[in-house]
């Protein structure tokens, strides 16, 4: 057996990364790929498959890597997920696949299934094959948002031979993958951009600067298409509620990154303005607090996390939390905001009270509770809030063609992604509420079988 | 790609350009706006839709020298094209339940109430308009509102024009003389619609103002619009833009809408040397 233990990836060492914004982890090169593919004990029950959410067949992956086929491993691993460069990148896989893998306690540590999906991704990426085009099949599909779940349902789609039409609202495809994840860790032009090109390859037309329920409707898409996927994410930013919130200074994350990611606003050059402080406050600890720190951090500020549970209860992926800490940012753990502080209609302050973990919630993470007289205030000059978003409710407004729930998300049969109208299927974050990119993926890919199911 | 397929000057830095945007032309309602790219480095800037030709497919966008992207604008010539155009954002005005209203605009917010002076008029609803401006020469669109407006009052700061003084001292004669008021809705300067919101309040005369605020995707994704109204935080984007006036925290959104003028002043030294 391979006793060795779990080969690290390389990084950008933190003092150099945060002047930049390219990509933090640098993946395996070919010879320690295949060291760690050797690692894979091919047990028989294959856990790490359960603990993927669209339960991708890694031990097969895994075995052509081992042979040192990549041209096999992609096949394989394309049977199961259309966006392994991405997933590879973005994935928790330290609470999914690498979760349950036998190595994990007593062998070495986990094999690197993340690392190695990553491998093939971008071996994929840099090796593009020809598209397959499955003969027409003369029947419409519309996808309405282009993120990972309108991006995979497109995909499918196109290639069992329908014309697909992607509808953007923004002036660039990608959703969340765009606007939301930055750069240093998900490269736009190495990755992203090619994952599109692949679908333009595919016959996909994308119809940017497109807000269904504005620009077109439903029903404008009902005439002209024979089947509508709906996958437009969760992008509305939610607040803390506190005093002093609308002080200049204070913002959501959505629009710190979409001012640095999307309109690049980091560059010197760039039109688009964007306010970045010496001493920030992130409120939250989800993936998106970590990248607005980070980010925040390259643009030269000292930046605090600010969470009221523990660190255990973090919800951001492990990989994300210690290269936060590598770079420097300070968490305040199991402390929560109270009031933003200002002066002139500008942040000056944040005041904080400490917290201390009572019982488990409905969530099964033990709920904060305030320790009285315990407040304290922190100096800030920006305070960014990453306390999780919920769906956009510009097409539930203008549509009664499909059923919502109380929370605003799309009610759908979870078998085949249909919604309550036979012609439209959903699928991602707006089904369910703010989750992972698998899990987008996987449900964009569940609708297209049901889609090519139907239309025949 | 939308082209321009006309371009004029109104007033002194304001021209009115007319784009094509079909899709945007067939939905679109007077309140309604857009938010445009001029280049593929631009910024995201929301512009109202002044006017629209749902068979010619195409929307009219009146555009103040204000900025960076607004200066680069300014440089296009007929037959270019703007790089993006997205909507119609925001909710339409609907001020269907008032008998007499009056529409009030101030600067650039003329392209805001003239579309309802229109569909007021065709609607058989004509109101009265108050337009005020510095001086005479910054004044537009005079002979298109005394076309689709019951009476036209003009107020200029110097007096050229009109009655001197500001558009709430036309208000306020309207008020004085008897005139019968279910509705202002006015739009200009945030200093100047919190002034009319003031002068309405005591007379508890419904004031309905629209707010532009700072915003990137006209989505509602990003908050940067949020403005109080009644104690709750509101999105301009997609909750407005018209809200209650007599609701709105004037003295938080003024201070949010300064908050980006440094950097625009910065850019704006850039835009002259283009």
């Amino acid at each position: 057996m391979n006793t060795s233990a779990r080969h690290p990836v390389g990084v950008q060492p933190a003092e150099e990364r945060i002047h930049n914004f390219d990509e933090v982890s640098q993946g395996y090169d070919h010879a320690t790929m295949l060291e760690e593919a050797d690692r894979c004990l091919h047990c028989a029950a294959a856990p790490c498959r359960k603990g993927c959410p669209v339960g991708v067949n890694i031990p097969a992956f895994i075995a052509r890597l081992k042979e040192d086929d990549l041209d096999g491993a992609v096949r394989e691993i394309s049977l199961d997920t259309l966006l392994p460069a991405i997933c590879g990148r973005v994935c928790p896989q330290e609470k999914q696949c690498e979760a349950l893998c036998v190595r994990k306690a007593k062998l070495g540590g986990s094999v690197a299934i993340g690392a190695l999906e990553r491998y093939v991704g971008d071996y994929a990426l840099a090796h593009p094959k020809a598209p397959q085009k499955a003969a027409k099949r003369g029947k419409k599909v519309a996808v309405v948002g282009s993120g990972p779940s309108g991006l995979t349902c497109a995909a499918d789609c196109a290639a069992a031979g329908f014309d697909v039409t992607v509808f953007e609202a923004f002036h660039k495809p990608g959703g969340v993958l765009v606007y939301g994840i930055p750069e240093f860790r998900l490269p736009k032009d190495k990755v992203v951009a090619k994952e599109i090109a692949k679908l333009e390859a595919l016959g996909v037309t994308f119809r940017l600067n497109t807000v269904i329920g504005k620009t077109l409707t439903i029903d404008d898409l009902l005439d002209e298409f024979d089947a509508i996927f709906i996958g437009t994410g969760a992008g509305l930013p939610k607040f803390m509620g506190v005093p002093g919130e609308n002080l200049n200074g204070v913002g959501s994350a959505n629009e710190f990154l979409t001012r640095v990611n999307l309109m690049q606003a980091y560059r010197e050059d760039a039109i688009t303005p964007v306010y970045c402080g010496k001493k920030v406050a992130v409120i939250g600890a989800g993936n998106v607090a970590m990248d607005a720190a980070r980010t925040a951090r390259r643009m030269g500020a000292d930046v605090t996390i600010v969470y009221r549970r523990g660190r255990e209860e973090m919800p951001a992926r492990g990989e994300e939390i210690e290269h936060a800490e590598e770079e420097g940012i300070v968490f305040e753990l199991l402390t929560n905001p109270v009031e933003v502080l200002g002066e002139g209609g500008r942040v000056t302050a944040l005041k904080c009270v400490r917290m201390a973990l009572g019982e488990p919630d409905a969530s099964g993470r033990r709920s904060p509770v305030p320790i009285e007289g315990s407040e304290f205030e922190m100096d800030v000059d920006q305070v960014i809030v990453a306390l999780g978003t919920s769906p956009n409710p510009l097409i539930r407004k203008s549509t009664d063609k499909i059923e919502f729930s109380r929370r605003g998300t799309i009610v759908v049969d979870e078998e085949t992604m249909r919604t309550s109208n036979d012609k439209i299927y959903a699928g991602g974050d707006a089904v369910t509420g703010a989750a992972t990119v698998i899990l987008a993926m996987g449900a964009g890919r569940k609708a297209a079988a049901a889609i090519k199911a139907k239309l025949g | 790609m939308n082209k321009l397929i006309k371009i004029d000057d109104v007033a002194p830095r304001v021209k009115q350009y007319v784009v094509a945007a079909p899709d945007v032309a067939r939905h679109c309602f007077p309140g309604q706006f857009v938010i445009v790219r001029v280049d593929d480095e631009g910024e995201r800037v929301p512009f109202t839709i002044c006017d629209y030709d749902r068979h010619a497919g195409t929307i009219t966008l009146l555009v103040q020298d204000v900025g960076y992207s607004t200066h680069k604008m300014g440089t296009l010539k007929e037959g270019d094209s703007l790089h993006d155009v997205v909507g119609p954002l925001g909710n339409a005005t609907d001020l269907s339940s008032y008998d007499n209203v009056v529409l009030v605009g101030g600067g650039i917010g003329c392209a805001v109430i003239y579309p309802q002076a229109k569909l007021r008029n065709a609607q058989g609803k004509p109101c009265t308009t108050i337009i005020g401006a510095r001086t005479e020469e910054l004044l537009f669109a005079v002979d298109e509102f005394r076309r689709e407006s019951k009476e036209l009052l003009i107020a200029t700061d110097d007096g050229s024009v009109g009655v001197k003084g500001f558009v709430t001292t036309v208000l306020q004669q309207l008020i004085d003389r008897g005139d019968k008021i279910d509705c202002v809705f006015v739009v200009g300067p945030m200093i100047m619609m919190r002034n009319v919101c003031e002068l309405t309040r005591p007379y508890g005369i419904r004031t309905i103002v629209s707010m532009n605020s700072i915003m990137v995707d006209g989505t509602g994704m990003c908050g940067g619009c949020r403005v109080t109204v009644g104690g709750e935080t509101k999105y301009a984007c997609v909750d407005g833009p018209e809200f209650d006036g007599h609701l709105i925290d004037f003295a938080e959104a003024m201070n949010r809408s300064g908050f980006y003028r440094e950097h625009e002043q910065a850019c704006r030294l850039r835009g002259e040397k283009l």
